[in-house]
């Protein structure tokens, strides 16, 4: 829809990811990823996580750097909020995601981008965690994200970038479907 | 026995081949393991009816001399017209005869069947893509209490226990089944996941018309966007009634349906639904809308406005603010659950090395890859998007006879 010639340009290398595409239905144990991230208690309710190596195309992986996150609880609950609430986090996790397949989903469709701004609220009754009403579930009761974009695009074609970035969201499909989830103890 | 080509499957598709091997005068036999059109005698519902209009009911040599253009086949006229068909081309059948085996032999293919073996250089394999129903594994954890049904076995509501039923899937059968249980007085919910919505009449004309003259439904399978994606899209939400209704979510809402989101799980007897129904509804709105674009622009560079009614669209489909995420499979509330969640062909008796990691025939366009003088007809998209239409079958067979033919060596593709 751009009327310039710069080529579209949103920092996405969608033909490496189109290449990986084609190249893993061909191979697809290589598309057998594990994430992983090391969490350790500092004090309170305070906890700093790491995320740093990974495994998939076939082998371990790393990120760059070290990545860390700490997580506590705000002094509202009596603590001493030396992180980001881990709700949050998941918040942050799903809006990230959302966010980098807006960014895919427009230059695939050859959209450029000037801004994407989203803001995510989840709704929650803590009476589910505080134990105080068995009928409460402690996760959230909903989840609103709101997405103001600025492209050089119709309103309708936004908003189906939107509408397929959640498609091919692994965030959005973690947090709308049950998962699993097997805690041990060594 | 030997002959040059064997066509297994004396539906539309395999008929379609029959006609231009006769054409084209390759000896061949067109094995059936029923009777003619065997598939739509024994394995659909009472009410359903053709997706396409009549008119569009053709295959090569035979176009639809009725006097209802706009109406919509029955399952015993379109039984009816394939076996009307069959005779008219003089079919080489040979019925009742179920084929047990396709192997590589040194002639080309060996065809054992309960009536005798062929040997023939050449097989079309004309099996229909609805043999099996898709069901997913979570139906393992489904109650004992709760009956569970696939559109091949489901034929009217009365088949069904009293109680609420689940419908899973909402594709053309998905919905038209939704829509007349919930009308037998067996309340319904159905659990949508991506879907492909449609009105059944837009300014005036059929949708199918629209498909048609846009030249959608003869795009190449070569020039689709995304080919995995769309040979695995479910069926249009449509269903074919003298009254041409729109069968849409908003429709079935209307009724009485509850509307839930996809089935993700069973856990303890409860089945759990995706928080995805908003989004499902979103995409199939916009890309309804994408697709009334296409129409109008159409339509103005044709220079047929006039000719038809005005533009409209339609409205957002209706999504319950918090729709319920589970719903508890041993209370009774649901005594069935109807699996409409797609079908796949059945290839058990090939014995050949084409079938890819997920049990699908490995092909292009029909042409079955590293196996001379194997074809397929009749698969959605197989080699354009009317491929799966009974009138998609005129260009394909056409095709796949000249590449048969080819391959004989014993003559130029026409």
């Amino acid at each position: 829809m751009t009327t310039t010639d710069t080529p579209i340009n949103n920092g996405v290398n969608v033909q490496a990811l189109l290449d990986a595409r084609a190249a893993l239905i061909d191979a697809p144990e290589g598309a057998q990823f594990t994430w992983r991230a090391a969490t350790e208690w500092v004090g309170g309710t305070h906890s700093r996580s790491e995320v740093q190596g990974f495994f998939g195309l076939g082998g371990e992986q790393s990120h760059r750097s070290t990545f860390s996150f700490d997580a506590d609880h705000p002094e509202v609950f009596a603590s001493e909020d030396n992180g980001a609430t881990p709700v949050e986090l998941v918040l942050v996790g799903l809006a990230s995601c959302l966010t980098a397949g807006v960014a895919a989903v427009a230059q695939n469709r050859e959209i450029q981008l000037r801004s994407v701004k989203a803001t995510i609220e989840g709704n929650m009754d803590i009476l589910g965690i505080l134990g105080g009403d068995p009928e409460v579930r402690n996760g959230f009761n909903d989840i609103k994200v709101k997405y103001d974009i600025d492209a050089d695009a119709s309103p309708e074609e936004i908003q189906a970038i939107v509408a397929q970035s959640q498609k091919r969201s692994a965030v959005f499909d973690v947090i709308t479907n049950p998962t699993n989830v097997t805690v041990e103890v060594n | 026995m030997h002959t040059t080509t064997v066509v297994i499957g004396a539906g539309h598709a395999g008929l379609a081949v029959s006609h231009y091997l006769s054409q084209r005068s390759i000896d061949h036999v067109v094995i059936e393991r029923g009777e003619v059109a065997n598939t739509w005698r024994t394995e659909r519902w009472d009410s359903l009816r053709l997706l396409t209009p009549n008119w569009q009911s053709r295959l090569p040599g035979v176009a639809y001399d009725g006097d209802d253009p706009d109406g919509y086949m029955s399952m015993s006229e379109v039984i009816g017209f394939i076996d009307r068909y069959a005779l008219t081309i003089d079919a080489p059948l040979q019925t009742n005869t179920r084929v047990t085996s396709v192997r590589p032999n040194r002639d080309g293919y060996e065809v054992v069947t309960d009536q005798g073996t062929w040997s023939s250089p050449t097989v079309v394999l004309a099996t229909g893509g609805f043999n099996l129903a898709k069901i997913p594994s979570l139906a393992d954890a489904v109650p004992q209490s709760v009956e569970m049904v696939t559109p091949i076995e489901y034929r009217r509501p009365g088949q069904l226990a009293d109680g609420g039923v689940l419908v899973v899937g909402a594709s053309a059968s998905g919905i038209q089944i939704a829509d007349e249980v919930h009308r037998s007085g067996r309340p319904v919910t159905l659990a949508v996941g991506e879907h492909v919505r449609l009105p059944r009449v837009y300014r005036g004309k059929d949708v199918m018309w629209w498909l048609d003259r846009t030249g959608i439904l003869d795009e190449r399978y070569d020039e689709v966007d995304d080919l995995v994606r769309a040979r695995n899209l479910s069926s249009p939400q449509l269903v074919g009634t003298p009254e041409r209704k729109t069968l849409d979510l908003n429709a079935l809402t209307d009724n009485g349906i509850r509307l839930v989101g996809r089935l993700a799980g069973i856990a303890d007897g409860r089945a759990q639904l995706s928080g995805s129904l908003r989004n499902k509804c979103n995409l199939a709105d916009l890309k309804l809308g994408r697709l009334l674009d296409t129409f109008d622009e159409w339509a103005f560079e044709a220079g047929i406005d006039a000719e038809v009614d005005p533009p409209h669209r339609l409205a957002p489909t209706k999504v319950d603010p918090s729709p319920p995420l589970s719903i508890d499979l041993t209370s009774g509330e649901i005594a069935t659950i109807i699996w409409a969640t797609g079908f796949r062909p059945d290839y058990s008796w090939l014995h050949a090395r084409v079938l890819d990691r997920k049990g699908q025939l490995r092909h292009e366009a029909g042409v079955v890859n590293h196996a001379p003088g194997l074809y397929r007809i009749g698969l959605n998209l197989l080699r354009r998007r009317k491929s799966s239409f009974i009138h998609g079958a005129e260009d394909d067979a056409r095709d796949l006879t000249d590449h048969l033919i080819a391959h004989l060596g014993v003559g130029a593709p026409a």
